[in-house]
This record gives structure tokens, sequence and C-alpha cells, in this order.
């Protein structure tokens, strides 16, 4: 091998890792973009039980504590389950599949039961939620990644009558 | 609900012998076995007339051959035996079991040799067998069986836990069978069913249709009764499911879900979660009366209960340290312990039917292990590590368990599958346990036949 030919290979291998360095930049932006500190913040999944108010909260891994954005999420159900009093509600508590069965049964019907007690100070009266957990049942992204793991870990409000 | 009778025709048993002789063949199962034992099992013998007629009754060609082949089958899963190819085999069946020549098995090194004679009598099959000791020359256990032919598989499993137990000096878990969840669909909209089988994945029944969610089968103590979540009506509860008549029943009247059910070691009693307003506690029902019973009372989860065998104590999984961690308490609820301390999470923990140990799930650094720790927590040994495994079973002689394992899809979801698989406590011989479908939350029964 003549040493041209090393350069060549060399100057090959180089722009090769940075095509892929690139990649894997852009990926990690879609990424980030859509998770902030493990909770997902995008809005592929979510659906509007009005216009403008989602009907979905996300959480982190193995968490229940509601988000800054999960809360004003809440506050619009509230506003809108209050203007709509007819309007009963199921609350649907759901864990990613990176747990064992049973606790996350536990663990989605305490995310359900936190967004109730959100709707509830905002003046939602127990009575009209009703909360269901699915553990890691009833995923809505059937991927194996950090994204589709945090789509699931949500509690989904859904109208009952 | 599917109607489902499980036939539990009682078997006949009738010991013709059983030598006490020293001998010596023997097989240690307290280690991994590197050196399976080299065993022959002879194709059971049978005469044209029986032949013929369960070829009719069955409509299965040389029931003696196949009743072997679940032997050998069994034998060869359990890992500690090496059954030879049949091929090698000098002598004719029917001479075998009436007395072997034992320098021709010796020749194939075989050390144990199983022969046996199938005959019709008065339209029942009847199995007799004989285990040998090839190289001392002597016969260690001759037994007879008689039962209906349709109970032929459970005929081959009963002698394995004859030879099983004769050779190691324990029982064995071959009469058995293992309820389960099938599963199959997408992900998103998984259908699941309850699903018998035997232990070797043979005569699976379905005991749902799918129309609703079930989680988490266990059986009773008389393998009678399954206890299992089911979403009915989209009401998470705990159910009560008599195999026999098909009849199903709420366990309690809770006013939120109610999951993760065992029983009592005596079979008295329903353990599980009931979820409420965001916690979950630990509460007994007994069947009988249907007193219901809080056992524990602590604002964190607490689920996966699991009674010891003495019924004195239990061990149950919460997150009252912050994290998902193994606990022990007297079945009061009161001296409630820690017993987890290593690294990661650990879910799921199940008490060993010999007491001694505690099986669990372990989650580190994105990995699942399926282990056992003493039950004061000590001596954990992780068996197997996975990309995702949970929910181990014990058999019923406490050396092998069962769990499921799952693989990960890719972004699109796709490449997902749930099996079952077993390993022994050494954390040696591995296998899938076959299913007809997709597989998860095994739960072994005990030995059907004692």
């Amino acid at each position: 091998m003549n040493l041209s030919k090393i350069l060549k290979n060399t100057f090959l291998v180089i722009l090769l890792s940075m095509v892929v360095s690139a990649c894997a930049t852009k990926k990690t932006a879609t990424i980030d973009s859509q998770i902030q500190g493990d909770v997902y913040t995008g809005t592929d999944t979510v659906e509007y039980l009005a216009k403008g108010v989602p009907d979905r909260v996300f959480f982190a891994t193995n968490e229940t504590i509601l988000t800054t954005m999960s809360r004003d999420t809440l506050r619009k159900q509230a506003a809108w389950l209050r203007e709509n009093p007819s309007v009963n509600v199921v609350l649907e508590g759901h864990a990613d599949e990176r747990g064992t069965r049973e606790y996350n049964l536990a663990l989605g019907e305490r995310r359900a039961n936190a967004a109730k007690d959100y709707l509830m100070t905002y003046g939602v009266s127990a009575d009209r939620i009703s909360v269901i957990s699915y553990g890691k049942e009833r995923p809505v992204d059937s991927g194996s990644n950090p994204l589709s793991w945090s789509k699931n870990r949500r509690s989904v409000t859904v109208k009952a009558n | 609900m599917k109607k489902f009778k499980l036939i539990l025709n009682t078997i006949l048993i009738l010991f013709i012998s059983i030598s006490k002789s020293y001998s010596l063949v023997e097989v240690d199962i307290t280690r991994g076995n590197l050196n399976p034992l080299p065993i022959a099992v002879s194709p059971l013998f049978q005469d044209n007339y029986s032949n013929t007629f369960f070829e009719k009754e069955l409509e299965i060609k040389d029931i003696g051959s196949e009743i072997s082949k679940v032997i050998e089958n069994n034998l060869k899963q359990s890992g500690l035996f090496n059954p030879l190819s049949k091929d090698a085999f000098l002598q004719k069946p029917d001479i075998a079991h009436l007395k072997p020549r034992f320098e021709d098995w010796t020749l194939i090194k075989s050390q144990a040799l199983i022969t046996g004679k199938v005959t019709a009598v008065d339209e029942k099959l009847k199995v007799e067998f004989r285990l040998w000791d090839v190289l001392a020359g002597r016969e260690m256990l001759a037994l007879a069986f008689t039962t209906v032919p349709s109970n032929w598989r459970r005929v081959g499993h009963i002698i394995t836990d004859k030879v099983y137990q004769r050779l190691t000096g324990e029982k064995g878990y071959f009469d058995t069978r293992i309820i389960y969840v099938s599963e199959e669909g997408p992900k998103t909209q998984r259908i699941k069913k309850l699903a018998i089988m035997d232990q070797d994945g043979f005569n699976t029944k379905y005991l749902t249709l799918g129309n609703e969610l079930v989680l988490t089968p266990r059986f009773n103590p008389t393998n009678q009764m399954v206890t299992y979540l089911s979403y009915f009506r989209n009401l998470p509860r705990v159910y009560l499911l008599d195999i026999e008549t098909g009849i199903q029943e709420v366990v309690g009247d809770f006013p939120g879900m109610t999951f993760a059910p065992r029983f009592s070691p005596d079979g008295k009693k329903i353990i599980m979660s009931f979820a409420k307003d965001g916690n979950s506690d630990i509460y007994t029902m007994d069947i009988e009366n249907r007193i219901v019973e809080r056992i524990t009372n602590h604002p964190s989860i607490d689920t996966s209960p699991s009674y010891s065998p003495d019924g004195k104590f239990i061990t149950f999984n919460s997150d009252r340290s912050g994290y998902q961690q193994i606990y022990v308490m007297k079945s009061d609820g009161s001296n409630v312990k820690r017993i987890s301390f290593g690294k990661g999470l650990y879910g799921t923990p199940v008490w060993s039917p010999r007491g001694d140990l505690i099986a669990f799930t372990k989650l580190h650094k994105g990995k699942f292990y399926i282990g056992v720790m003493r039950v004061d927590g000590k001596g954990e040994r992780l068996l197997t590590e996975n990309y995702y495994q949970e929910a181990p079973s014990w058999a019923p002689n406490g050396r092998v368990l069962i769990f499921y394992r799952e693989t990960k899809s890719n972004d699109k979801g796709e490449g997902f599958t749930a099996k079952l698989w077993s390993i022994d406590l050494t954390g040696y011989n591995e296998r899938m346990v076959n299913t007809e479908t997709d597989a998860s939350d095994p739960s072994w029964s005990s030995l059907l036949s004692n």
C-alpha cells in the first residue's frame, strides 16, 4: 500500500465519521426538543378535548410529579370542565414498559390520581372524575426507545359520556 | 368465559417393588450440572392387541414409544440427564424390560436405563416401568400405573418424577401445569387470554376468550382455582376462577382497583393490593367468610405480596424508601423489614416453596435480572440478565424458576415478542418454554399427583 492510498483511506474515514456524527447530532436534537428532564413535551400523540385543551399529561420515569407544562394543561382541562358541567371524565394512568407489571399498575393509578387531585384543586368535583390504571398494558407508542417510553408515561383525560 | 373441565382422573399407582439397595447412580442437583447423566430410555414395549387398541382409541401409533419420548424430553429439559440416541440401543424393548443385558447398555455409555411395557386392560392404559442401574447391574425402581388412555402424557410425566426422585433424592416437577397469559396482536392493542398447559408445553387450553384484558394468574395449592386480574367491564379487579366449573367471581367489594393476587399457602385467603386515591396497600380476603383484612397502611405503593410456605410471613414490594425495594413482614403486617439493599430497583418477590429463598426481578442500569436472595436479604445471586424479563414463579420442588422475557422493538414497534423461559436455581440450564402464542405471567402449579 503506497502513501497516497493510505492518505486517501484516512481521508475517507474522517469524512465518514463526520457524516456519522452529523446524523447523531441531528437525532439528539429532535429528541431533546421533545423530551425535557425525562418528560415528553411534544404533541405527537396528543388529542384535544376541545380547541386548545390537550387531553394528556406526561411524567418522568418512575415519577408522578406534575411538571409546569402538565399543570398548565390540567388547568385548561379544569376550565373546560367547569364550562361543560355535564361532561364526566375518566383519567387513564399509564406507565412505560420498563417496569414490573404489578408495580406499574400501582404507578399508573398514582399518576391518574395526581392529575385528578389537580383538577379538583381547580374546581372540578370528584364525582365527575373516575380513575383507571392500565399500567404498561396500553402503550400509545410501541417502540422500545426513550422517546417512545416518554410518550407512554401519561395520564389521559377521556370523556366518559 | 369458556367452560373448561380439567381432566384430573385419578391415576392408580401400584408399587411393584422399590429396591432399597445402595446404588452407584446418583445425580447432584445442588450445583450446575455440566456432565448430565447418560441415561437410556427404551421405547415402552406393547403387544399387538394393545397396540391396535390404543391406535384406535388415541389415534396415535406406538403409544409406548410416544410415552418414552415424553420421559426423554423431560429428562433432557431438566439439564441433569443426557438421554442417549435410540439408534444405538442394541436390545429389544420387550427383552430389556424383563432382564437387561447390562453389558449392551454399558457399551453405549449408559449409566441408567428405563424400560417399560404398555398394555390395554379393560379399555384402560396400564403402564409398567423399571429403572435400572446399569453399572451396578440391578433394578432401582419398578412401578405400574393404570389410567384412562387419554392420560398417557401424564403417565410419562409421573414416570419422570419417579425417576428424578430416585436419582436425585428430591421430588420432581414434571407432572405439573403452567397457567399463563397468552398474548397476541400489536403492542398497543394486545389481546390477552388466560391459558393453561402441561409443564412441557402440551395440552394448551384457553380459559378466557380475550374480550377483556387479563393479567397475573396464580394457582391455589390444589390447582383447582386460579386468582387473576381482569378488566371485565373496564373495572380492574381480582377474580377467582374455579377451573373445573368455569365459575368466576370478583374477590371482595372494593371501591377501586384490586391487583397482584396470590393465594395463602393453605388456600383459604387471597392476598392482593388495593389501590385508592393514588395509594396501594396490601389486603387479604378470606374466601369462605369473605372477611377482608388490611395488612399494610402506608402512603407508598405496597404490592406483589407473597406468603412464606408456613404462612407466617409475607414478602412484598414497596417504594416507601423512595424506590421499589423488597420487604418482609409478619403475616399480620407487623415487623416490616427491608431486605433488598443492592444497587438498582427490586420487584416481584416470591417465596420459595422450600422456604429458604426469595426470587425477584431486579432492574439495574437498563438491564433486567432474575435473582434469588435468602429471606434475610443476604446471599443475593443473579441468575440471568436480559433486556427485559420479570415475574419468576417456582417449580414445586424449589429448584427451577419460570419467568417471562420480552424482546426490544425497533422504532416502528416491530420485533416485539414475549416468551416463557425457565432457569435452574444454579443459574444453569436456561431454556425457552414452548407456548402456542406469545406468553407472559407464568405460574407453576404444585405436583398434580403425589
